[in-house]
């Protein structure tokens, strides 16, 4: 978000939509996440003609054909590049980047990390399916071990990478997760956006094709309150309708479980979620699942002075009391005068 | 060799030939191209033309005293126009074993060697693969040799200023300047305030350097006595009044590209990454922050012209730059400029390749790569530049066909142009014509099409952030006239017509031929950094009364319109290119001519001498 840019506007969901027929599988995720996104905006209230999505190659990048907004269906892995170029041209626009999880940590990690410990003021949507799906099911960087795929047909062998930690090493100033479905994802969206800096939010999306429900564990409704825990400002970390939470084992400094008997968090020592606690944020991006439930929300949230605004900063600096007098520049340095007579210092 | 006698008669500064080929060579740490530097400059305010020639190694510090760690810096100057940099130098200053073993071959027959014989110990001969010291077992007959203990000799005339060995060492490069500057009777005095400028903070090291300056000019005043060293006057070149100043080809390039910028009334933005011998310009531009130019490093290739697609989106001049094996890393996000049809000016300085090839050494074997390097059918103009002076030309040239026409152009120059130096005539930039962008910027009469095109076959330009005109655009085949996507067969080859016919449609100007007759016996048909030894070769064998003409193309892609009637008209036609052959290709593709290769590819520019006998050969 960009304060200097923040055109109020009143609109709807229907001011967000394109006409443009929308061609992911039936039942795939990434609906949902549209729809979110697309009745996030009115909320946010800014103007359709300042937003720009920009996307690299993908499932999850067709997404900018779909939103009445500017956007650029770019190439695969390197949206972070156009949207760095696009916003140090013209710092008011507000940003949003979609990638999966090939193309944002797999061909374009790199951008990736630079965007993010650049701090360029965007938010970067990634959504994480666990495969490839545009190229017909092949495992991805954050398939599990094991994963049969048309390439791995012994399953895959290589460890998964994680996105909300891999982001947090690159220097992210702002981490969240969401997933397709989930009735909390504008909330994130709207932190994401409300935070000035490289927003990172990982949704977890169901690949309805080529892994299937492979987030149920977690993401289903049935025992949800078990399986996931809302991390909210100031708030005691607990789920399990209050009966357990997280609370940090000092001698081993790691996080554990707790039961919290009659609601007395503060007996269990369940800790109160602070968004700016960094060391509390690589321990939460890297809970294991299933041990521990899944950590959703805001996860870290302290801004940093972003790139684009230092950029400016230093320009104008640079250009303080000059002149751009580009007849003067071609003059500058050593010259010499041709007379007809001959040269002349 | 003149006698002593002589010398001792006529004192006066004798004239030499009209122009004069020296060579500076030593080891890497030896400042040789600083002292060629000043050098050049020394003889720009002499009133002589010239042409330099930078060539150092790759390595940033080589191990000292080896054949591999030898920079060079060569100058020829003189009283006529001067277009190369020189065949074959008159003087050689070796500060080594291994300088002079490297480029001693290249020197002339009877031309003069100065060398510093402090450092041809042993040590040093074995690491230049000596066998015998060359300066004491007549290896070197052919040439008139002088010997000169430069080390001692400076150490002496700093020694007052209480430097340390190694600091002291390091004025050698000035002493051997000095020397230099009284053999070619120059005044010291710009020299002397450059080196208080440079040294402001250390005056002490500044009075040094100066010492050992004077005492190299004083060293040759009284050693005049003895031996092959003379002073040489050489005569300002006759040119055409006005302002002048030393231009490198990565200044012209870096300065063309503002000025483009400003006749389009654009910010710039330039995304680069480091890479030998483009970074130039990506230094140079950084310095400009006044004339709206945002210059970012980004973490590679891809994402520095990525980064340059995203703000010509936004309403910037996109600029990348790179050399070789960057550019084949930027292809896939080129092809992207030409689907979304966005401005954006890359500059291929080129380099040996294949792969890394030779990083400091100069090639024009990118061609292909630039008319034809990317996937599908991926039109894109091509521009060359000749010099140093021409490419800040070519570069207003660039920008103003990729804002007029919505295209990426590709600007060629090589590492011979980047680095060289030439005097150059300051332009005058009123007589510049501007091309202002007209953004769209709101709904046209008939509506908005993001692919409606004009006369020219360009599409609009509209920057995000205006209202009413919010669409899409992306790499997927675009459908004519909406731009939303489309893969029906019709509109594919509807859409790859267009592409093709907006490129092929790039107004560029006639070709002239630069020297000699339209029509004839024989053209020798260049492009780029080769224009300076074709066009002396021609013109000497045009004094000796060959009927043969010049023909240098700027315009690579698309080629001039009137150049297949051209070419036709001379009963042979020969391409020097330093590649094995690619606009020779080119051209018989686009004219079925019976265009004849000569090639170099030794990562060294052509001599005069290798045109002049591929000239030869051609008239035989």
């Amino acid at each position: 978000m960009n304060e200097m840019t923040t055109i109020a506007r009143t609109t709807t969901l229907k001011d967000w939509e394109t006409d443009q027929e929308v061609r992911w599988c039936p039942g795939c995720g990434d609906y949902a996440i549209l729809k979110a996104v697309q009745r996030t905006m009115p909320e946010i209230g800014t103007a359709p003609e300042n937003t720009v999505f920009i996307s690299g190659i993908g499932c999850s990048s067709r997404f900018p054909y779909y939103m009445e907004t500017y956007g650029f269906h770019t190439i695969h892995g390197r949206a972070p590049a156009f949207a760095t170029g696009l916003k140090l041209a013209n710092p008011n626009l507000d940003i949003w980047i979609v990638t999966g999880d090939g193309d944002g940590l797999s061909i374009g990690g790199n951008h990736t990390m630079h965007l993010i410990r650049r701090n360029l003021d965007c938010q970067i949507m990634l959504f994480n399916n666990e495969i490839y799906g545009l190229t017909k099911g092949q495992y991805s960087p954050t398939s599990r071990v094991g994963t049969t795929s048309p390439s791995t047909p012994y399953g895959s062998v290589d460890r998964p990478a994680q996105p909300a930690a891999f982001a947090l090493g690159a220097g992210a100033r702002f981490v969240a997760r969401g997933f397709d479905v989930s009735k909390e994802l504008p909330t994130v969206l709207k932190a994401a956006h409300a935070h000035k800096g490289a927003a990172f939010i990982e949704i977890f999306q169901n690949c309805i094709v080529y892994n299937k429900d492979v987030f149920e564990d977690f993401a289903a409704p049935k025992g949800a309150e078990d399986r996931q825990l809302w991390l909210k400002q100031g708030e005691p970390m607990l789920y399990a309708k209050g009966t357990k939470g997280i609370a940090l084992d000092a001698e081993a400094l790691h996080l554990k479980t707790v039961d919290v008997v009659d609601g007395d968090w503060q007996a269990a020592g369940v800790i109160v979620h602070d968004v700016t606690n960094r060391s509390v944020a690589h321990m939460l991006v890297e809970m294991p699942f299933g041990e521990f439930p899944m950590a959703l929300g805001v996860l870290y949230d302290d801004p940093r002075p972003t790139f684009e605004a230092d950029v400016v900063r230093q320009n104008q600096a640079a250009a303080e009391g000059k002149t751009a007098d580009l007849q003067g520049l071609l003059k500058k340095g050593q010259t010499w005068t041709v007379a007809d007579g001959g040269p002349e210092l | 060799m003149a006698t002593a006698v002589e010398d001792q008669a006529d004192k006066r500064p004798r004239p030499l030939s009209d122009a004069v080929v020296v060579r500076f060579a030593g080891d890497s740490g030896d400042g040789m191209q600083l002292t060629g530097g000043q050098f050049t400059l020394s003889s720009a305010l002499a009133g002589n033309d010239f042409a330099t020639f930078p060539d150092f190694p790759a390595e940033i510090r080589a191990p000292q005293g080896t054949l591999f760690g030898v920079s060079a810096f060569q100058i020829n100057f003189g009283s006529s126009a001067i277009e190369t940099a020189g065949d074959a130098p008159d003087v050689l200053v070796a500060m080594n074993p291994a300088a002079l073993k490297t480029n001693v071959p290249q020197l002339k027959q009877g031309g003069l060697i100065i060398a510093d014989e402090g450092e041809f110990n042993d040590r040093n001969l074995v690491k230049a693969k000596y066998a015998a010291n060359p300066l004491e077992d007549g290896s070197l007959a052919k040439w008139q040799l002088l010997k000169l203990n430069i080390s001692q000799l400076t150490m002496d005339a700093v020694k007052p200023f209480g430097l340390g060995n190694k600091e002291a060492l390091r004025c050698k490069n000035m002493w051997t300047l000095g020397l230099a500057l009284w053999m070619f009777d120059r005044d010291r005095q710009p020299l002397i305030d450059w080196l208080n400028g440079k040294f402001a903070k250390d005056p002490n090291l500044a009075a040094a350097n100066v010492a050992a300056l004077n005492a190299g000019h004083a060293y040759g005043e009284t050693a005049e006595l003895a031996g092959p060293l003379k002073q040489h006057h050489v005569d300002p070149a006759p040119v055409a009044p006005g302002l002048y100043r030393t231009l490198t080809g990565a200044e012209g390039i870096a300065l063309g590209l503002v000025a483009g910028a400003q006749l389009a009334k654009l910010p710039m933005f330039f995304g680069g990454y480091p890479i030998t011998p483009a970074s130039a310009i990506l230094h140079h531009l950084s310095r400009l922050k006044e004339y709206d130019v945002t210059t970012f490093q980004a973490e590679d290739e891809i994402a520095a012209i990525c980064s340059a697609i995203g703000a010509s989106y936004g309403g910037s001049l996109g600029v990348t730059s790179s050399s070789g094996p960057g550019i084949a890393l930027k292809g896939e996000a080129m092809g992207l400029a030409i689907m979304t049809e966005l401005p954006l000016v890359i500059v291929n300085s080129q380099r040996g390749g294949p792969s890394t090839g030779l990083p400091t050494k100069t090639e024009q074997s990118d061609l292909y790569q630039a008319v034809y390097g990317r996937n599908g059918d991926a039109p894109m103009p091509v521009i060359s530049a000749r010099s140093p002076g021409d490419a800040f030309e070519c570069a207003i040239e660039a920008v103003r066909i990729a804002v007029q026409y919505m295209t990426p152009v590709m600007l060629l120059t090589d590492g011979y142009i980047a680095n060289a130096a030439e005097p150059w005539a300051v332009p005058d930039l009123t007589t510049y014509e501007a091309f202002p962008v007209e953004f769209l910027t709101e709904v046209p009469e008939g509506g908005f099409k993001p692919y409606g095109r004009d006369e020219k076959l360009k599409r609009p330009w509209v920057r995000p952030g205006t209202p009413d005109l919010l669409h899409r655009i992306g790499g997927i085949e675009k459908e004519l006239g909406t731009g939303h996507i489309n893969y029906a067969p019709d509109n594919h080859q509807a859409m790859t017509d267009i592409r093709k016919a907006k490129i092929d449609g790039v107004k560029v100007p006639d070709q002239v031929v630069e020297l000699g007759a339209e029509g004839g016996k024989l053209a020798v048909v260049g492009w780029g950094s080769t224009f300076g030894p074709i066009h002396q070769a021609v013109r000497r064998k045009r004094a000796e009364g060959g009927d043969v003409s010049h023909i240098h193309i700027r315009h690579i892609w698309p080629l001039p319109a009137n150049l297949g009637e051209l070419l036709k008209s001379y009963d042979k036609v020969i391409v020097p290119e330093m590649n094995t052959g690619q606009l020779k290709t080119v051209l018989r593709d686009q004219y079925l001519v019976d265009a004849k290769p000569v090639n170099k590819v030794s990562g060294q520019p052509f001599t005069i001498a290798e045109i002049e006998a591929a000239i030869e050969g051609a008239l035989a």
